[in-house]
C-alpha cells in the first residue's frame, strides 16, 4: 500500500530538549492511526513535522511523496485548528470559503457543514457559536479541501458525549471512503472506538506500534477487581482505582498479586481477573518507560 | 496564486470591517485635528490649507501603518489560528500581501473625512489629477511606516506594540511637521525635522498636491528610512519565523 506520511529516523530538538528521538513511522493510505502519549511525549512535535509547521533537526519527513514544507504537497492534507483560534468576527460560511480557497478540490459547503452537524449555521458569526460547535467547525475545516489525509489533534476535547459521537461518525465516514487519518486524543476510548492501529509515543520515541488489540495484549497487563474495605501494599500494582466499593488493580503479574493478597490475610470477595483496556495498557507502557529512564 | 491573494485580502478586510475600531481610529484622529487646527488657523490660505490637508491625510495613513499594522501583526502572532494558517497550502506571501492591501485600503478610507472637511470648510484647492497623484504619493510615502509597523509587530507582544507604536507615532509626526508647518517650529526642531521619515513623506505629498519645492535632505532621508525599515522588518520576520516554525 502507498505510504502517505513517513518519518525515517526523524529527530527534533528544541535547544537542549530532545522532543523526538530517531522516530521512524509509516502511515499508509486508508489507515486510521491513533497517536497516544502523555503530555510532552512528542505527539504534537510529530504532527507539526508532518504538517510542515516545524522542520526536523535530522532525519527525513515525507508527506504524500514530497516535503511537508511544500505548499503544493499540503493540498492533499487537512488539519484542525485549535478551538480557541477561530477568528471570532467571521461567519461560518466565510471561514469555510476562506479555507476552501486554498484547495483545488473543494467540499460542498452545505454538505460539509451538515456532515458535522452544523446545518443552518452558515450565516452565524463564529463568536456566537457554542464551544462544541466551534470544535466541530474546526474539525470540519480539515475536510474542506477533500483531502487524502487528515491530521486531527484532540478533535473532541471538551465535547459532550453526543457531540463526540457525531464527530466520530464524520471521521469514520471519511475513513470508509478511503481517507487516511492520524488522530491524537486524550480519550483512549476514542482511539479504541476509531483507530485500527495505535502508535504510543513517550520521551520522543515510539514505544509501541500495533493494532489496538495487540497493544492491549502486548503489555500483558491484567485488571484484578475485588471487593475489600482495606488493602495492604501489594507488589507490581501499576494503578489503583476505586469504583462503587470495588477496587480495580492494574498489574503485569496477576498471579503474583493474588498470591500476595491471600498471604496478607486481608479479607476480600468477588475476585475477578480481566484483560485490560487500552487505557490500562497505555499506563503500563508509559510507566515501564519511565522506570527505565 | 491571485485567487489566494483575493481570499486572504477578503478575509482580512471582513475582520477589519466587523471590528472597525482600527478603521475608526485611523479616520477619526486626522479628521478631528483637521477641524481643531487646520480649519480655524490655515483654512483661509489656499496654499497652507492644501498643505495642511496633505499633512492630515498623512497622519491618518501613518496611524494605520504604524499602529494598525503593528498591533494586528502582533496579535496575529499570539493566536493559535496563525500556526493553523501555516498548514494551509499557501506560502507566507498571500497573507502578507493581504495585510498590506488591507492597510492601504484603511489608509484611503481614512482620507475621506479629511478630504470632505477640506473641500467644505477650507480654501484648499486641488485638481482631480493632482488628487490622484497625491493619493499615490500618500501610499508610496507610507511604505516606510508600514515596514516600521511590521517590524514592531514582529518583535513585540501585542500589548507592548500598542504602546510602542504610539510612542513612535506622535514624536515622529510632530517632528516631521505634520501637526504644525515646519517653518514655524523652534530652531532645534527645524534642525532635526528633515531626518525623521514623516518630514520626507510630508515634503513629497506637499510637492505633489500644493506644488511646493521639497526639502532634498528630507527626501533622501525618506529613502534611507525605507531601506533601513525594510531590512529591520525582514530581519524581524525571519527571526520570528525561525523562533516559532523552524
Amino acid at each position: 500500500m502507498t505510504v502517505l506520511a513517513r518519518t525515517v529516523e526523524a529527530t527534533r530538538r528544541y535547544g537542549d530538549v530532545l522532543a523526538l528521538d530517531h522516530v521512524s513511522l509509516d502511515i499508509r493510505a486508508g489507515e486510521l492511526v491513533g497517536l497516544l502519549g502523555p503530555n510532552g511525549a512528542g505527539k504534537s512535535t510529530l504532527i507539526n513535522l508532518f504538517v510542515g509547521l516545524r522542520r526536523q533537526t535530522s532525519g527525513t519527513v515525507e508527506l504524500l511523496g514530497g516535503s511537508p514544507q511544500d505548499p503544493v504537497v499540503r493540498r492533499g492534507i487537512g488539519v484542525t485548528p485549535q478551538e480557541t483560534g477561530l477568528p471570532e468576527s467571521l461567519r461560518v460560511g466565510e471561514i469555510v470559503d476562506f479555507v476552501s480557497a486554498h484547495f483545488p478540490e473543494r467540499a460542498d459547503k452545505t454538505e460539509l457543514l451538515g456532515r458535522f452537524g452544523l446545518d443552518g449555521l452558515v450565516k452565524r458569526q463564529i463568536g456566537g457559536l457554542s464551544g462544541g460547535q466551534k470544535r466541530r467547525l474546526g474539525v470540519a475545516l480539515a475536510f474542506a479541501g477533500n483531502p487524502r489525509m487528515v491530521f486531527l489533534d484532540e478533535p473532541t476535547t471538551g465535547l459532550d458525549v453526543e457531540a463526540r459521537r457525531a464527530l466520530w461518525d464524520g471521521i469514520e465516514d471519511f475513513h470508509e471512503r478511503g481517507g487516511t487519518v492520524l488522530l491524537t486524543s486524550h480519550y483512549l476510548e476514542e482511539i479504541e472506538a476509531l483507530a485500527q492501529r495505535v502508535v504510543v509515543v513517550g520521551h520522543g520515541r515510539v514505544l509501541a506500534d500495533d493494532t489496538v488489540r495487540a497493544v492491549r495484549d502486548m503489555v500483558g497487563v491484567r485488571r484484578v477487581s475485588l471487593d475489600a474495605d482495606h488493602l495492604p501494599e501489594l507488589p507490581g500494582v501499576l494503578a489503583t482505582e476505586r469504583e462503587d466499593g470495588r477496587i480495580h488493580l492494574v498489574t503485569t503479574d496477576p498471579d503474583q498479586l493474588v498470591v500476595e493478597l491471600v498471604r496478607s490475610g486481608a479479607p476480600f470477595s468477588g475476585l475477578e481477573i480481566r484483560p485490560t483496556t487500552l487505557e490500562e495498557a497505555f499506563l503500563a507502557i508509559t510507566a515501564k518507560e519511565s522506570a527505565h529512564v | 496564486m491571485s485567487s489566494l491573494l483575493v481570499a486572504h485580502t477578503r478575509y482580512l478586510l471582513l475582520e477589519q470591517l466587523r471590528v472597525p475600531i482600527g478603521l475608526v481610529a485611523s479616520a477619526f484622529f486626522p479628521a478631528a485635528s483637521m477641524l481643531a487646527f487646520v480649519v480655524p488657523f490655515a483654512g483661509q490660505d489656499p496654499m497652507a490649507a492644501t498643505q495642511a490637508t496633505g499633512s492630515m491625510m498623512l497622519i491618518g495613513a501613518m496611524s494605520a501603518a504604524l499602529m494598525g499594522l503593528s498591533i494586528t501583526v502582533a496579535q496575529d502572532r499570539e493566536l493559535p489560528w496563525n500556526p493553523y494558517l501555516r498548514t494551509l497550502p499557501a506560502g507566507p506571501l498571500p497573507r502578507f500581501a493581504g495585510r498590506i492591501i488591507t492597510t492601504m485600503i484603511t489608509m484611503l478610507v481614512a482620507t475621506i473625512p479629511v478630504l470632505l472637511i477640506a473641500a467644505l470648510f477650507t480654501e484648499a484647492t486641488i485638481t482631480p489629477p493632482k488628487l490622484l497623484l497625491g493619493l499615490l504619493a500618500l501610499l508610496g510615502a507610507s511604505v516606510p511606516f508600514m515596514l516600521i509597523g511590521l517590524f514592531i509587530g514582529f518583535v513585540l507582544p501585542s500589548k507592548a506594540a500598542i504602546g510602542v507604536s504610539q510612542v513612535v507615532f506622535f514624536p515622529v509626526a510632530i517632528l516631521g511637521g505634520l501637526f504644525m508647518p515646519p517653518q514655524i517650529m523652534p530652531g532645534f526642531v527645524q534642525a532635526v525635522s528633515p531626518y525623521v521619515p514623516a518630514r520626507g513623506a510630508g515634503e513629497l505629498l506637499w510637492a505633489v498636491t500644493a506644488g511646493s519645492t521639497p526639502n532634498t535632505v528630507a527626501l533622501i532621508m525618506l529613502g534611507v528610512w525605507t531601506v533601513a525599515a525594510a531590512l529591520a522588518a525582514g530581519w524581524a520576520y525571519k527571526r520570528d519565523e525561525g523562533r516559532r516554525f523552524s
